[in-house]
């Protein structure tokens, strides 16, 4: 096992601290969140909560067909539409299009153009209040001539994106193995289901250009799409963040396009206007995570060492590409786990169906193919009458193995920690034989029909998981090169010590930790340091807040520009800069110092080969899951789990177990409950009573153990924590239900109708597969 | 029609003409200027909105505002004392039960009626008091360890 306490490989970077292994929670560490008080009191202002004096209420008319040719919008003359505003494409100044990765996706549908998914936007309202706008929305009446629509992703030949990753002699190695295990598993959308919904306030200005203030991730990815959309310059078009409540990626893509609506209507009304998304609005047209069909060919020996990966990965990227290409190449490089094979093919494509797009979601791709690899990992040790802890110890990376784009794990690699730490707070062991033994007993004692399981006594049925990730610290390949984020930090005039970036805040703790990082680079208390309100007309693009780079890349580049900032003001007064600040601010007046990112030493990407260090660093991730099965209804209860995440340096325990928990049981739900249906391409579960997320009743007791290995490229050797523990709860917890029961679901989520059909082995109605379309009726 | 009320929300008196189906929570948000109470889901499922009607939590985007005529509403701006915060509110704040925060007023107005109802919770009494409350970020962890510290604190200090 590496020890953590050293750093394995000096990469020119400033040295890092000795590591610890922090056990459990570390309750009152760190400073306190720096806008909790006023989200506790009331204070706090999300947008729906911001007064916009004479602002219009504004609306969406949607497609309600999957895929169509948009012939007319009939307004009703029996309407009075003196009082209304009413938006369609050819009202857009700029482009129609949403500025992202593909320029694909129109702001509205054009007349003559093609629909291509339920709840696409076709036109906007606005009336000086809801009365008027609902009236108004009756009124609207879009016509459409139907066309035929796809909805299975394997059927569609339209592709956003295809990866292809090799190494050595898959086919030899296969004909070489002592064991060649093949499995399919699929898996469905899931919402993210921040509990603030969607929201944007834009404000027209005098110099033609627009105000918008929402509810957002990425300021400058809202800032790039006004500009295109309206034909704005940098300075018309202005981007302010306001209060959020949660995004999980749900806010990342799609708030570039409810701004432009806001702000085309507000344009044309001559008057601010609110576009406030009620939950149905939400659930029915916002993105969702990917569903995705992965299937594993595995060639392994007696003794469980990976030999041969053959897989192939099929994401549904909905309508539109959005995301979906970055989506899919996170997802190709993780399809295999954090598992040393020397020969792989892996295969991946992401196909566009007629149902609304998919997009960011925490874990961004990573979560689906580690559901199937690590099923397939736990099948496989089952197959070999091995426990599943002893196959991972087996074949997990360890510092000096080569990932399958040629990556050599130099620093940073953690996998047998968290997964011993994993297994012994979660007694994996002890519960597995426990476990074991009873399912003997109880199939021994006879069986009922329908459920072979169940006996007279014993209704329930008790088993562990354990399963084990990787997860790319930041973004993808040569993402950040590209990007090339800045941030700044501003001694002013007034000595005052002020932070400018435009990383939000969404509840992950932006605001309290990166006042803390530049507070201890400069030896001043947290509270001498401010930070800029997220506006575009104050802050720079230090890139979206995203793919959990926020503590890592950001917050590296903000210590550099702290010692920077106290270099120069220690150069000129000769003191400490503490002690002698503010007295340079009077002197000399303010002082800005910019940091642009520079990439990390050592590190390189190749895009046109696909070849080279996919991420500068990894994050580790082990969990353990105990579940209860009631083998007569199918229901589980996830009891307990135990997560050990490697984050490298903590920053904050309080905020990072708050990341863990939180992210810990987005995997429960996405593991047991959480599934969209879709009838004809369209949601139909699109309300909170239909589509569930667990309450404090449903959660389990989560155990959090942090375990730090330090990231030597970053100043303070902090790499992501946010998506990293969306990968492991979902394949422990089946691997629990499994072990309670013997029964693999290999879909997800693994749903009472799911679990019954597969311990009777018929189902009374078979399931639709996870993501697929029942045909209209 | 309209009709003249008076709503009593946080021992403040106020006056408001409404009409007959306005809700409790665009009355609060509106008319009032209380925002603290959210508007998550307008359906009962989430609890963002909850707020005290005589000491009982009720979702106030299903509770007609002139049925809370003559009642004592607290919302999530009438617990703090000035500028200290509730016990429930300096707990939430200490053991990480606020991320976003979103769901927070809804999340401290459950927890004010669980704990004058129940001053001495077990975790699954405190699971099931704030069952009608989701929150998205925090896996509910740190939220229980908030209500059963601030049990603890208001207990030392009755």
């Amino acid at each position: 096992m590496p020890d953590l306490t050293t750093r394995t490989e000096p990469l020119g970077a400033v040295v890092v601290e000795p590591g610890t292994i922090t056990p459990g929670r570390a309750r009152g560490a760190g400073p306190l969140r720096r806008e909790g008080p006023a989200k506790l009191t009331g204070d706090a202002k999300y947008a729906d909560d911001l007064v916009s004096p004479g602002a219009w209420y504004g609306g969406t008319i949607r497609s309600t067909d999957a895929h169509a040719r948009f012939i007319a919008l009939d307004l009703d003359p029996a309407f009075d539409w003196s009082s209304v505003v009413v938006v369609t494409a050819s009202d857009i100044p700029g482009d129609n299009i949403v500025s992202s990765i593909k320029s694909d996706q129109p702001i509205l549908v054009p007349l003559g153009g093609e629909i291509q998914h339920h709840a696409e936007p076709l036109a906007l309202l606005a009336a000086p209040d809801r009365a008027t706008l609902r009236a108004a929305r009756h009124a609207a009446h879009p016509r459409t001539e139907k066309l035929p629509a796809i909805f299975d992703s394997l059927a569609s030949d339209h592709l956003f994106a295809t990866y292809e990753l090799a190494a050595g002699d898959p086919e030899a190695a296969f004909a070489a193995a002592d064991l060649v295990v093949e499995g399919e598993y699929r898996v469905g959308h899931q919402e993210q289901l921040y509990i603030e919904n969607n929201a944007m306030i834009a404000v027209p200005q005098e110099d033609g250009g627009v105000t918008v203030t929402g509810s957002l991730q990425c300021p400058y990815y809202v800032h790039a799409a006004l500009k295109r959309g309206l034909g704005l310059n940098d300075q018309q078009a202005r981007v302010v963040q306001a209060e959020t409540g949660g995004g999980f990626g749900g806010k990342e893509e799609y708030p570039s396009m409810i701004a432009l609506h806001a702000a085309l209507l507000a344009g044309k009304a001559g008057q601010p206007v609110r576009m406030i998304y009620d939950r149905h609005e939400d659930l029915a047209a916002t993105t969702k995570r990917h569903p995705a069909i992965v299937r594993h060919r595995t060639g392994v020996t007696h003794d469980g060492r990976l030999i041969a990966q053959d897989i192939e990965v099929v994401m549904d990227g909905g309508a539109y590409a959005t995301l979906t290409p970055v989506v899919l190449s996170r997802g190709a490089i993780h399809a295999g786990g954090p598992y040393r094979c020397p020969n792989v093919r892996i295969r991946a494509r992401a196909a566009r169906t007629n149902t609304p797009p998919n997009g960011a979601f925490r874990g961004f791709g990573a979560p689906q193919v580690q559901f199937a690899a690590e099923t397939q990992l736990n099948r496989i040790a089952e197959m070999l009458g091995m426990s599943p802890l002893e196959i991972r110890r087996r074949n997990v990376y360890k510092i000096g193995d080569t990932t399958p784009t040629g990556q050599v794990l130099r620093d940073s690699v953690a996998g047998e920690e968290v997964l011993e730490r994993a297994a012994e707070a979660g007694e994996f062991e002890r519960l597995r034989a426990r476990h074991h033994s009873a399912r003997q007993r109880r199939e021994g004692s006879g069986t009922v029909p329908g459920s072979p399981l169940r006996t007279g006594r014993d209704r329930f049925a008790s088993g562990v998981g354990l399963a084990l990730a990787w997860h790319g610290a930041g973004f993808t390949g040569s993402g950040e090169v590209k990007l090339a984020s800045v941030v700044s930090i501003e001694l002013t005039a007034e000595g005052q010590i002020r932070i400018l970036t435009a990383s939000t805040e969404m509840g992950q703790g932006t605001k309290t930790i990166f006042p803390q990082l530049v507070a201890e680079a400069l030896d001043v208390p947290i509270d001498a340091v401010e930070l800029a309100p997220q506006d575009t007309a104050f802050v720079p693009d230090s890139g979206p807040t995203v793919a959990s780079r926020t503590a890592m890349v950001v917050g590296g580049l903000l210590i550099k520009a702290a010692r920077r900032l106290r270099g120069e003001v220690e150069a000129s007064t000769g003191g400490a800069f503490a002690a002698t600040y503010r007295e340079f601010a009077r002197s000399h007046g303010p002082l800005r110092i910019d940091q642009r990112f520079e990439p990390y030493p050592g590190v390189g990407f190749d895009d046109a080969t696909y070849r080279g260090d996919a991420y500068p660093a990894f994050g580790w991730a082990a969990c353990v899951a105990q579940v209860d099965v009631d083998l007569d209804t199918g229901e589980v209860h996830v009891r307990d789990v135990v997560a050990a995440d490697d984050i490298g340096r903590v920053i904050h325990p309080v905020l990072a177990e708050g990341q863990v928990e939180g992210g810990t049981l987005q995997a429960v739900g996405y593991a047991t409950i959480e599934e969209i249906k879709l009838r004809d391409g369209r949601y139909l579960n699109d309300r909170l009573a239909t589509y569930i997320i667990p309450t404090a009743l449903d959660a389990p007791r989560i155990t959090t153990i942090l375990v730090e290995a330090p990231f030597s490229g970053a100043p303070h050797g902090a790499k992501g924590a946010g998506e990293l523990p969306m990968d492991v709860g979902a394949p422990a917890v089946v691997a629990a239900i499994a072990d309670a029961t013997g029964a693999w679901i290999g879909d997800l989520p693994a749903s009472p109708e799911r679990i019954l059909a597969a311990l009777s082995g018929v189902a009374a109605v078979a399931p639709l597969p996870p993501g697929a379309s029942e045909p209209a009726t | 029609m309209r009709y003249l009320v008076t709503l009593q929300v946080n021992r403040t008196s106020y006056p408001v003409e409404l009409e007959v189906g306005r809700t409790l929570l665009s009355v609060l948000r509106g008319e009032l200027g209380l925002t603290g109470s959210k508007e998550g889901c307008d359906d009962s499922e989430c609890g963002a909105c909850m707020v005290l009607i005589d000491g009982r939590p009720v979702n106030s985007c299903s509770y007609l505002a002139l049925q809370a005529a003559g009642r004592q509403i607290t919302t999530v701006e009438g617990l703090a004392s000035g500028t200290k915060l509730h016990p429930l509110q300096q707990a939430f704040l200490e053991h990480g039960a606020v991320q976003c925060g979103f769901c927070t007023p809804g999340m401290l107005i459950s927890a004010t009626a669980l704990l004058a109802a129940n001053p001495d919770p077990t975790e699954d009494e405190i699971r099931a008091g704030l069952s009608g409350n989701l929150c998205r970020c925090t896996g509910y962890v740190g939220i229980v360890a908030a209500v059963r510290s601030a049990a603890a604190e208001l207990a030392n200090a009755d």
